[in-house]
C-alpha cells in the first residue's frame, strides 16, 4: 500500500466518527421527544438543555470531521 | 482547479477586494473578501435593527419582528443568566445576530449571477475563535471582577468528597480552558461541512451534465433535488449554530456571576 492509500483510509477512518455522532444526537433529540409526549407542559423549559445536549454530542462528531480534513490537507504527502 | 474538476476548498480563498496585496510592516492588511463580507453583514444588521426603533406607538410588521427578537434574547438571557444577566443582554444580542446574518449572508445563493459569489465569513477559525475568546475573556474579567480569586472556587464544585481534591479540579479546569476552542471550533466545521457538502453536490450536478446521455441527466437531476434539500437543512443549522453559540455565552457567563 502506498502512504497516498493508507492516507485516504485513515481519513475514511476518521469519519466513521461522524457517523456515530449522528446516533448520538439522533439520540438526544428522539429522547427529548419521548419525554415531551409523556409531558407536554415541562417541554418548553428544557429547550436549553436540549440545545446544550445537541451541541455537546455534535461537537464530537465535528472534531471527527476536522480529524479528516487535517488528515487529507494538512498532512504532509 | 485543473480541469474538469471542481475543487471544492476554493470558495473559502480569503482574497483582496481590488487584486493587489497592501502590506503594513511584514503584515498583509489589505481588504480582503473577508472583511468585505463583515461590512456587508454590519450593514445589513445595522439597517435591520434601526428599522425597528421608530417608537411607534401602534408597532408595524418591522418594529414587531426587531422587538421579538430582542425579547427573544431577553428571555434567554434571564433564564440562562438569571439575576444580573441583564446588562450582558446586548453582548448576546450582538454576537448571536452577528452569527446568524453571517452565517445567512454565506449561503445566500448569490453566484447564479456570474462574478458574483458571498462569503461565508463564519467558515474560518480565526473569526470564529476571536468570537469565543472575545466570549471567554468576558466570562474571565467578570468573573475576577466580581469574585476575586474566589473564582477559582468554580474548580471545586459544591458537595466534592475530600479524597476527590486531587482529581476534580484538574478535570475541572481543563473543561474550563476547553471551552473557547469548543465554541469556535464548532460553528466554523458546522459552516464548512455545509458549504463543502453542497459544493460536492453542486459539481455532481455541472459534471451529470457534462457528461451528458440519461445517466448523466439522471445524476444532475437527482443531485439538484439533493442541494435543495441540503439548502433547507443548512438554514435551519445557520439558526441552530447562532442559538447554541449565544446559549452556550449566556451559561458560561452564569457561571461566573453566580460560580454555579
Amino acid at each position: 500500500m502506498t502512504d497516498l492509500g493508507a492516507m485516504y483510509i485513515g481519513a475514511g477512518l476518521a469519519a466513521i466518527g461522524i457517523g456515530l455522532a449522528a446516533l448520538g444526537v439522533g439520540n438526544v433529540f428522539g429522547s427529548f421527544l419521548e419525554g415531551a409526549l409523556r409531558n407536554p407542559s415541562a417541554a418548553d423549559g428544557q429547550q436549553g438543555r436540549l440545545f446544550i445536549g445537541f451541541a455537546a454530542s455534535e461537537l464530537l462528531g465535528l472534531i471527527a470531521f476536522v480529524v479528516s480534513i487535517l488528515i487529507l490537507f494538512v498532512v504532509k504527502k | 482547479m485543473s480541469a474538469g474538476k471542481i475543487d471544492p476548498m476554493e470558495q473559502f480563498m480569503v482574497e483582496p477586494v481590488l487584486g493587489h496585496h497592501l502590506s503594513l510592516f511584514g503584515y498583509d492588511v489589505s481588504f480582503t473578501n473577508s472583511a468585505l463580507f463583515m461590512v456587508v453583514v454590519f450593514v445589513l444588521l445595522a439597517g435591520f435593527v434601526s428599522g425597528g426603533l421608530k417608537r411607534e406607538l401602534i408597532p408595524g410588521r418591522w418594529q414587531v419582528a426587531v422587538e421579538g427578537m430582542i425579547g427573544f434574547i431577553d428571555n434567554m438571557v434571564s433564564v440562562n443568566i438569571g439575576e444580573g444577566g441583564k446588562k450582558f443582554a446586548p453582548y448576546i444580542f450582538s454576537l448571536f445576530f452577528f452569527i446568524l446574518f453571517a452565517n445567512l449572508v454565506g449561503v445566500m445563493p448569490i453566484a447564479i449571477i456570474p462574478g458574483f459569489h458571498t462569503f461565508a465569513v463564519t467558515s474560518h477559525i480565526t473569526v470564529t475563535a476571536v468570537l469565543a475568546f472575545v466570549s471567554f475573556g468576558i466570562v474571565l474579567a467578570v468573573g475576577l471582577w466580581k469574585h476575586g480569586f474566589h473564582f477559582l472556587s468554580l474548580f471545586v464544585p459544591h458537595g466534592t468528597p475530600a479524597w476527590l481534591l486531587w482529581l476534580i479540579p484538574p478535570v475541572e479546569l481543563l473543561s474550563f480552558m476547553v471551552r473557547p476552542f469548543s465554541l469556535g471550533l464548532r460553528l466554523f466545521v458546522a459552516m464548512t461541512a455545509g458549504h463543502i457538502l453542497l459544493e460536492v453536490f453542486g459539481s455532481f450536478v455541472v459534471q451529470g451534465l457534462n457528461a451528458g446521455g440519461p445517466l448523466g441527466w439522471l445524476v444532475s437531476g437527482l443531485s439538484f433535488v439533493m442541494i435543495v434539500g441540503v439548502s433547507a437543512l443548512e438554514l435551519l443549522v445557520c439558526a441552530i449554530q447562532a442559538y447554541v453559540f449565544a446559549l452556550l455565552t449566556s451559561l458560561y457567563l452564569h457561571d461566573a456571576v453566580h460560580l454555579h
